[in-house]
């Protein structure tokens, strides 16, 4: 059935037509491309490719003129809901405002049309900002060696996973198991067996931390690594994480870091005081890259002196500028007297992780972040996002939200929180899900939700600290109408959204018969 | 300082009021004392957005780029001009902003485009499934190697020496970690000749032009893979494929790529895109997000991700790869400049670079001291050999602006031709290096 509702404050509004695809409205002999006049001798692409390696069809590529491709492409993002539009308090993704400076200073031509393989005497300012971005990580994560290779933060776990493996092996020691809490991130136990290892879950306690019980009876010598997120992924600082370390230092495993929370903590407390030996970044988190509807990111890593050797190859070093200068003329003369260069030199590295030095893109936008906000910049980013966090949660309590949707845990919440609602589900009839759907009516983007694992009709709420407290506002009210709308009448939540460009979709039936591609 | 929040000191007082406690200081109890970081971050004071301007735009000019001169340069990144119109369009908040479309209602335009993107994949190298981004090109070939060491099992994968220096260097890292040898077969004379293959050979991995310029015949790899149950892997280079026979339509399993060259600029090697492709049979060990057509509640259509349980968030320990971001951005700037092309764009490009290729290739062999490395059939990118001293002749391109391509060895050199070098361009690169030799 279909309930006809209203969708109530609706304040987003999205182009409602049925969109035809690019290949829909392609019209043979149409066009956008021009190509440069033939400047060279016409040439016979039969002579100059045997028949069998020559493609019999040209690719079914849309024909479509360049008025045509704008317009599709605006039409299609005027149905995507974006963080510059609205609130967009996604737990674990940290969807923090994107400063448009960044994009200006990524898209310079000394970075943009920057060839990976240049000479490094003639790629210094790139040199030179990669090296400077790793000592602000370093500083940062409270860890001294930092490599920006990896693409994202599952690469950068992987990174992490492969470093444990090498350390070990230079050791002659053989482990085959890897530690996760059961809150881990996905990609922590689809790492480890990627990296060659077994998954053992670590229970929490009812306090929502690692059980230390638990904790013992299971780390042996057997253990390679205890992947933990602290904040960890309930919102909530490990108060007993320097235990944690000297048990799992103990056995001689390593204690990695999945930074995805580290925006709680910047400038506060760092992963390497606490006792990690390796984390990972997520640029596109913390460090405010633009998510991009789903990349790009970047993992970079910082390590401590004993993981040190086996960083992936290239690494980024410096050296005193010679009196001759050390090397090759540059475009201008460095504003240092440190010549920058690509080490490639390192025996026991793990290899590489990708082609090329890594996401530079991402990481013009992260160091402009971190020259923008400076050290009291990002502790204040930090302890506001903690702030607004605290608040929005002891709203939703005070609007009587909390009736509905308690908070999982009764404490504190570092810079998100996670609420349940199975109270909601028992009571009012609808899920989190159809609470999450009936949102979208309001122009609001949901929290993360049915994540944590651990908590029933999970949602996990990261307001950030670049929204304002009128927005935080604002979503109680939501919230609260929303439940209130669900006493009076739960099929409305249910059936929803309906303001949008599309109503709920039919998932089940999508992954039952898979279409994957336009049929040309 | 710039910080981006809004917090007035008015607001904080209320703000701790409701939340109960009387300083933002007690909202982090939980951490214990010795913990507490008690000094500032040893970093710079912020500074106001013109001074973050001032200084990355000091940064990015101490870099020579292919704005500042006449670049050669290619081996896995290429200066193709990038249109404006991918600027214009990929640099709107709608895409810019949001993350992976978990909430498929309002996320229909990303949606779309991923199903747009994965349909040009799909036809271009012929292959009936394509997923909707990895993070680049060498690190797809690691995850190709993944996905055959569960498909059937086996240990070993035999990787042509013309595949990308990069791709064999990370395939290596990663095999190391989930248990299987990489042995790297030579070219012979710039192309790959596989012989018989071991019923240990999980997968054999080719790229299409390889990394030395040179079409292969992924049909008769094909055939030897195939022939030793093994599954082909091809690395292919993308704007190639508009004149060179698809990977996928002559037996390639799993079609992988670097994905730069499709509208994406050269950002000193990243962000870009790969793009990963695969036969029906492997579909279910696909890595990665999927964009899939289906309808919603009143009929209309639609587009969701979907076979999420192959995925890290649903499938955990059991998923067929650990990737959660990848490069939905990249990816879209890559079906723009696809659509841009279009049918016969995409020809037309690969037969002008085949001429301009060509040309280069002839007029560089008439010098004397410089051989062909091979004479293999090129689209866009050959190696020479020069019997004297290359130093000496990059230093000479280089007091002329030239950046001439990028050093294979002592005496090779690997010289890449995009649309953007003209047929003048290539001559100044061959008198330069005749002055030199």
């Amino acid at each position: 059935m279909t309930a006809v509702a209203p969708g109530p404050g609706r304040s987003f509004t999205q182009a409602a037509d049925d969109e035809l695809t690019i290949y829909e409205r392609s019209v043979p002999g149409r066009r956008a491309f021009v190509a440069p006049a033939l400047d060279v001798p016409a040439v016979s692409v039969e002579a100059l490719l045997p028949a069998h390696l020559r493609r019999p069809e040209p690719p079914r590529l849309p024909e479509v003129t360049e008025p045509e491709i704008v317009r599709h492409y605006n039409r299609l993002s005027k149905r995507n809901f974006d963080l510059d539009t609205g609130f967009y308090p996604l737990g674990s993704c940290t969807m923090k405002h994107n400063p448009k400076l960044h994009e200006r200073v990524a898209a310079l031509p000394g970075n943009s049309r920057l060839h990976p393989l240049q000479d490094p005497a003639r790629a210094q300012g790139a040199l030179e900002l990669m090296y400077r971005l790793g000592e602000a990580l370093a500083e940062i994560s409270g860890l001294p060696h930092v490599s920006l290779q990896p693409s994202a933060g599952s690469h950068g776990e992987l990174a992490g996973v492969l470093l444990t493996r090498a350390y070990h092996e230079d050791r002659g020691e053989r482990r085959t198991k890897v530690l996760t809490p059961e809150t881990a991130h996905g990609t922590n136990p689809a790492t480890v067996t990627m990296a060659g290892y077994e998954v053992v879950k670590l229970a929490t306690d009812r306090d929502g931390n690692v059980d230390l019980a638990d904790l013992r009876a299971k780390a042996d010598s057997d253990v390679a690594c205890l992947m933990l997120t602290n904040p960890s992924t309930l919102g909530l600082f490990e108060p007993n994480i320097s235990q944690i370390a000297e048990i799992i230092h103990g056995v001689g495993a390593t204690l990695y870091y999945d930074g995805a929370n580290l925006n709680a903590i910047m400038g506060i407390t760092r992963p390497g005081d606490m006792g990690f030996d390796i984390v990972h970044f997520n640029l596109h988190k913390s460090f405010t890259q633009p998510h991009g509807g789903g990349g790009p990111g970047s993992g970079p890593i910082a390590v401590s002196d004993r993981i040190e050797p086996y960083l992936p190859r290239p690494q980024v070093i410096r050296r005193p500028a010679t009196p001759d200068g050390g090397g090759e003329p540059t475009a201008t003369p460095p504003a240092t007297s440190w010549v920058y260069d690509l080490d490639f030199d390192r025996p026991k590295s793990i290899g590489r992780l990708r082609g090329f030095q890594g996401n530079y893109g991402v990481f013009v936008r992260s160091y402009a972040y971190i020259l923008s906000l400076g050290a009291e910049g990002l502790r204040e980013a930090s302890e506001t996002a903690v702030l607004n966090a605290n608040y929005l949660l002891a709203k939703l309590a005070a609007a009587g939200v909390g009736e509905y949707l308690p908070a999982a845990y009764n404490r504190l919440a570092m810079h998100e929180f996670v609420l349940s609602g199975a109270p909601m589900k028992a009571e009012l009839g609808i899920k989190t899900l159809d609470l999450a759907k009936r949102l979208l009516d309001f122009g609001v983007h949901p929290p993360t939700v049915y994540f944590p694992l651990l908590v029933e009709e999970a949602l996990l709420i990261e307001p950030t600290e670049t929204e304002t407290r009128e927005t935080l506002d604002r979503f109680v009210e939501i919230v609260a109408e929303v439940l209130r709308e669900a006493r009076a009448d739960p099929e409305i939540a249910r059936h929803a959204p309906y303001g949008t460009p599309v109503r709920r979709l039919d998932e089940a039936g999508a992954a039952r018969r898979p279409v994957l591609r336009q049929i040309l | 300082m710039s910080t981006y929040t809004s917090v007035t000191p008015t607001d904080r007082a209320e703000m701790l009021e409701v939340i109960g406690v009387d300083s933002v200081e007690a909202l982090f109890a939980d951490i214990p004392a010795p913990l507490r970081l008690e000094r500032r971050l040893d970093l710079p004071a912020g500074l106001a957005e013109q001074e973050v301007f001032r200084e990355l735009s000091r940064l990015a000019s101490a870099n020579v780029s292919a704005e500042d001169e006449i670049t050669f340069l290619g081996a896995g990144m290429y200066d193709h001009y990038v249109p404006a119109l991918v600027d214009a369009i990929i640099s709107r908040s709608e895409f810019l902003t949001p993350y992976t479309p978990y909430q498929p209602e309002i996320s229909q335009g990303g949606l779309q485009a991923m199903f747009e993107y994965q349909t040009a994949i799909s036809e271009l190298v012929g292959l009936p499934v394509s997923n909707a981004s990895v993070y680049e090109g060498p690190s797809a070939v690691a995850a190709a190697g993944y996905v055959a060491k569960h498909h059937n099992g086996r240990r070993r994968f035999v990787v042509s020496a013309g595949v990308h220096p990069h791709a064999i260097e990370t395939l290596a890292t990663y095999a190391h970690g989930y248990g299987m040898t990489v042995e790297v077969v030579e070219l012979t004379d710039g192309v790959t000749v596989l012989g018989a293959l071991g019923d240990d050979v999980s997968a054999v991995i080719v790229a299409q032009p390889n990394f030395l310029g040179a079409v292969e015949d992924i049909a008769a790899c094909a055939e030897a893979a195939h022939a030793a149950g093994a599954l082909l892997v091809c690395a292919a280079d993308p704007i190639p494929l508009g004149i060179i026979q698809a990977p996928g339509a002559v037996g390639a399993d799993i079609v992988v790529g670097e994905g730069q060259s499709l509208g994406n600029r050269l950002d000193y090697g990243g962000p870009s895109f790969g793009f990963f492709a695969v036969t029906e049979a492997l579909l279910r060990r696909l890595p990665g997000r999927l964009a899939g057509e289906t309808r919603d509640l009143d009929g209309r259509r639609g587009f969701v991700l979907t076979l999420q349980t192959r995925e890290q968030h649903i499938r955990r320990d059991k998923a067929t790869s650990n990737i959660c971001t990848a490069q939905a951005l990249n990816a879209l700037a890559g079906v723009i400049y696809l659509s841009w092309l279009g049918r016969r764009g995409i020809v037309e490009l690969a037969e002008l670079l085949l001429a301009r290729t060509d040309y280069a290739r002839r007029r560089l062999a008439a010098i004397p001291g410089v051989r062909l490395s091979h004479t293999q059939p090129v689209i866009r990118e050959f190696p020479i050999t020069v019997d004297g001293d290359l130093d000496a002749v990059i230093a000479h391109c280089r007091r002329a602006q030239i950046n001439p391509g990028y050093r294979l060895s002592e005496h090779e050199l690997l010289i890449a031709i995009t649309e953007q070098r003209t047929r003048a361009h290539i001559d100044l690169l061959a008198t330069t290096i005749e002055e030199a030799l």
